[in-house]
């Protein structure tokens, strides 16, 4: 086959309907929805939030240059949807993350999380995600260790730990508290609400406030670019099943508001879970996807080794969204359930 | 546990004997062109040494396995053999099993059962079947010296790429300097899964055949 | 069917298979009856010396060691064999046959997989004096520093377990987070392996509360002294 298509996404499979919606409209706004949680990850980190996310994206639309060239494919940076994967995989990070992993990191997420599978369209998995986990898997202590959002002089300076030699270790200067989950956790205390409502807490770049993220999405479900379904799936989940426990036992399980709104649940749900190859194609399937994100999510948060389980949570329902569309398919217009009847 | 039976391609009865050493060690090399053995190929190659280790005990069963099988293919009849060669490999690997452990406790802890389970690596059984149990003594030998060390090369490879970026490490001695930061990820299963994969690309590369016009790719 | 498979013999009698299988499972057991008479008394030697070497790092003040099993009637007799070894301790005895501390072996689950240690137990300082870790598959890089980061292991150089008169321990072992250790009974979690650490620290508490009144109150077992023949001597 030596006559590829330019454009992949053209190919579509009937009714072919002009919607005026293309991927590189779709991801233009994803971007723009993604802006205030990114303006704000940059006022609470700083210096820090601005160059990690820019060397995020930065190395992300450079590996997948690169990589359609050696694939001998037409580049395919220019429909933004590389610049997502870039701006999501750095907005998971943990703020004073070495420059060398952030660059590792989305070197991975663009090679094993998308070009292996044959690039946009074809990814099992979201990429942001899957060079987020491979940083977890390697680097655990560098992916836990948190530097304090506000500090004083967070627009004049870098942590010393960005700029650690390339392959070497980073040394801390500032460590800050436990985040809310990890204090949930290991010592028991719950963090404010409204601060974890409103991002003023510790975490990573852009998963602390919720408000903006809520905002963002709410904006792409507006403008019917996002499938609102499985956020409501997700959050049901969480909500029901977070709550129950926490009727049964206060003291034991945390609250479902806390649950909601700490840790990157918010960032996960909305932008990283929806991603729209990796989730299912039916709307059924979709609130079966959401339930599972969100119920996956409780379990590992209330029972596992682990403070947060939101990434591992959505690759494994990523994993499982294809039989999800096996199991649940639609009945095409005209033809009846069963043959029987 | 794997249980697909190897009917690897066997090298036909008028190759040579360095074409039967050379197809176990490289042509058909166990690992990287058969992929079998992948259970101890994933499980213990987190360091050289432990694939070193694995490698040499798989090759000794084997070379073992395909004498007996060879000696006596002419009195195993056809109904009972693949439960005599599954007796013979056994017996093998548990006798494999008490010398590691008279040899190093230690090593015998970092392989854990794996030892136990090169009783399925079908490597073994595949070789029983399709090379020993139809070829001559000294052929069934070159073989399993092939397919062996062909097995210990392929573990090797795996095991010196993740001691090095797992421990910053290689047969033990520091090769990176102080400040390196460790891989964890290479010492955990994901990374055997990793570093075969990438292997598995270098491989593919290195053997592929100038490409032909009507080479299709998935 | 290639000209090679019919080399395979192919019999409808039933002798033939007979014979192929006793015949080669007499040889098989041949084999690995003499691999296991060969290797056998080495693995058992290098056994006990690990397990011995390990004991008298632990109590470093310690000469000589016998095992004791714990006998259903609660009492410790000297243990001869290694059956049923969830029962059995280990005492140290200095040069004037005086008992220096007890080492004990304990098992419990850790974050991916069981962890088993050895801690030496002090009845003179009525603390934890020690700690080993036997087996262990927790995270590499992250909980496998139980058995090696220096600072963690310092934990237990002197790990408070005095006991109430009634024979309880006054205060539960428990892990608190990293830098957090204010009192002698508490454990100082590795950083980044908080589960493992907590793993170590319950495992060291259920040991404790079950064997410690066991060693109190049944001290002359120990201390009638004498050295008797031991199988870890030999």
């Amino acid at each position: 086959m030596d006559e590829r298509p330019n454009k992949t996404l053209k190919i579509s499979a009937a009714p072919h309907l002009a919607s005026g919606a293309s991927v590189e409209r779709i991801m233009r706004n994803v971007v723009l929805a993604l802006l205030p949680t990114t303006g704000f990850a940059v006022y609470a980190f700083g210096l820090a939030a601005l160059l990690s996310l820019f060397t995020a994206t930065l190395t992300c639309v450079l590996a997948e240059h690169l990589l359609c060239k050696l694939a001998g494919r037409p580049s395919t940076v220019k429909d933004w949807s590389v610049v997502i994967t870039g701006l999501l995989y750095g907005l998971t990070l943990p703020p004073g993350l070495p420059l060398w992993m952030v660059c590792l990191g989305g070197l991975i997420a663009v090679a094993m999380g998308k070009a292996l599978y044959g690039g946009l369209g074809y990814n099992l998995f979201n990429p942001a995600l899957v060079g987020r986990a491979f940083l977890q898997a390697a680097f655990p202590t560098a992916m836990t260790t948190w530097t304090p959002a506000f500090s004083a002089d967070r627009f004049t300076s870098l942590p010393g730990s960005m700029l650690a030699p390339p392959f070497g270790t980073p040394h801390y200067d500032q460590i800050s508290g436990a985040t809310p989950l990890a204090a949930m956790k290991f010592e028991q205390t719950l963090s404010d609400t409204v601060d974890l409502f409103l991002g003023l807490t510790s975490g990573s770049l852009g998963e602390t406030c919720s408000l903006l993220i809520l905002l963002g999405g709410l904006y792409l479900i507006a403008r019917r670019m996002m499938n609102w379904r499985i956020p409501a799936g997700i959050f049901t989940a969480v909500i029901l099943l977070s709550g129950l426990l926490h009727l049964s036992d206060a003291q034991a399980y945390p609250s479902p508001l806390f649950m909601l709104f700490s840790g990157g649940l918010m960032l996960g749900a909305m932008f990283m879970a929806t991603d729209m190859v990796a989730s299912p194609i039916t709307p059924l399937g979709c609130y079966l996807y959401g339930v599972l994100i969100g119920a996956l999510v409780v379990v590992i948060r209330l029972w596992g080794g682990m403070p947060e389980g939101v990434m591992y949570a959505i690759l494994l329902a990523n994993a499982v969204s294809p039989l999800i569309d096996r199991l649940i398919q639609p009945v095409a217009y005209g033809t009846r359930r069963s043959k029987d009847s | 546990m794997e249980h697909h039976t190897a009917t690897s391609p066997t090298a036909d009865d008028s190759a040579g004997d360095t074409d039967v050493f050379i197809t176990g060690l490289w042509r058909q090399n166990p690992v990287f062109v058969q992929v079998l053995g992948m259970c101890p190929t994933l499980a213990v190659t987190n360091s050289a040494l432990n694939g070193l280790a694995m490698g040499l005990a798989t090759t000794f069963v084997l070379l073992m396995s395909n004498t007996l099988v060879s000696l006596l293919r002419k009195a195993i009849p056809r109904q009972v053999r693949i439960a005599s060669y599954i007796l013979i490999i056994a017996t093998f690997v548990t006798a494999v099993d008490y010398i590691i452990q008279a040899l190093s406790l230690e090593l015998h802890k970092a392989l854990g059962a794996f030892v136990s389970l090169i009783v399925v690596n079908c490597i073994i059984l595949g070789r029983a079947e399709a090379f020993a149990s139809r070829n001559s003594v000294r052929r069934s030998l070159l073989d399993a010296l092939g397919m062996g060390l062909g097995f210990v090369f392929a573990l090797l490879c795996l095991g010196s790429v993740r001691e090095i970026l797992g421990s910053g490490t290689l047969v033990g001695i520091a090769v990176l300097p102080d400040g390196f930061e460790k891989w964890v990820v290479m010492l955990l299963p994901a990374g055997g899964f990793f570093t075969l994969g990438l292997w598995l690309m270098v491989f593919k590369r290195i053997k592929r055949e100038p490409p032909r016009a009507t080479e299709t790719q998935p | 069917m290639t000209p090679a498979d019919i080399e395979i013999p192919i019999t409808t009698r039933a002798w033939p298979l007979y014979r192929a299988l006793v015949g080669l499972g007499l040889i098989c057991a041949l084999i690995i009856v003499s691999a296991y008479q060969l290797t056998a008394p080495v693995i058992e030697r290098s056994k006990t010396a690990m397990l011995e070497q390990a004991i008298f790092t632990l109590l470093p003040t310690a000469l000589s060691k016998h095992a004791y099993r714990l006998t259903a009637q609660n009492r410790f007799e000297p243990a001869t064999d290694k059956r049923n070894s969830a029962r059995l301790i280990y005492a140290g005895y200095d040069a004037a046959h005086r008992l220096v501390g007890f080492a004990v072996p304990a098992r419990g689950m850790g974050y991916q997989d069981s962890i088993e240690l050895l801690y030496a137990y002090g009845p003179e300082q009525q603390a934890i004096i020690g700690l080993q870790v036997l087996s262990s598959r927790e995270t590499p890089g992250l909980g496998a520093r139980i058995a090696s980061d220096p600072a963690f292991l310092h934990n237990f150089a002197r790990l408070d377990v005095t006991l109430t008169p009634g024979l309880h321990l006054a205060h539960p072992i428990e892990a608190v987070p990293a830098g957090k250790k204010l009192a002698a009974w508490q454990i100082d979690s590795l950083s980044g392996a908080t589960v493992s650490s907590r793993a170590v620290a319950a495992i060291l508490r259920q040991s404790s509360e079950f064997w410690l009144p066991l060693l109190t109150t049944r001290q002359e077992d120990f201390t009638r002294g004498a050295p008797h023949r031991d199988l870890a001597d030999g």
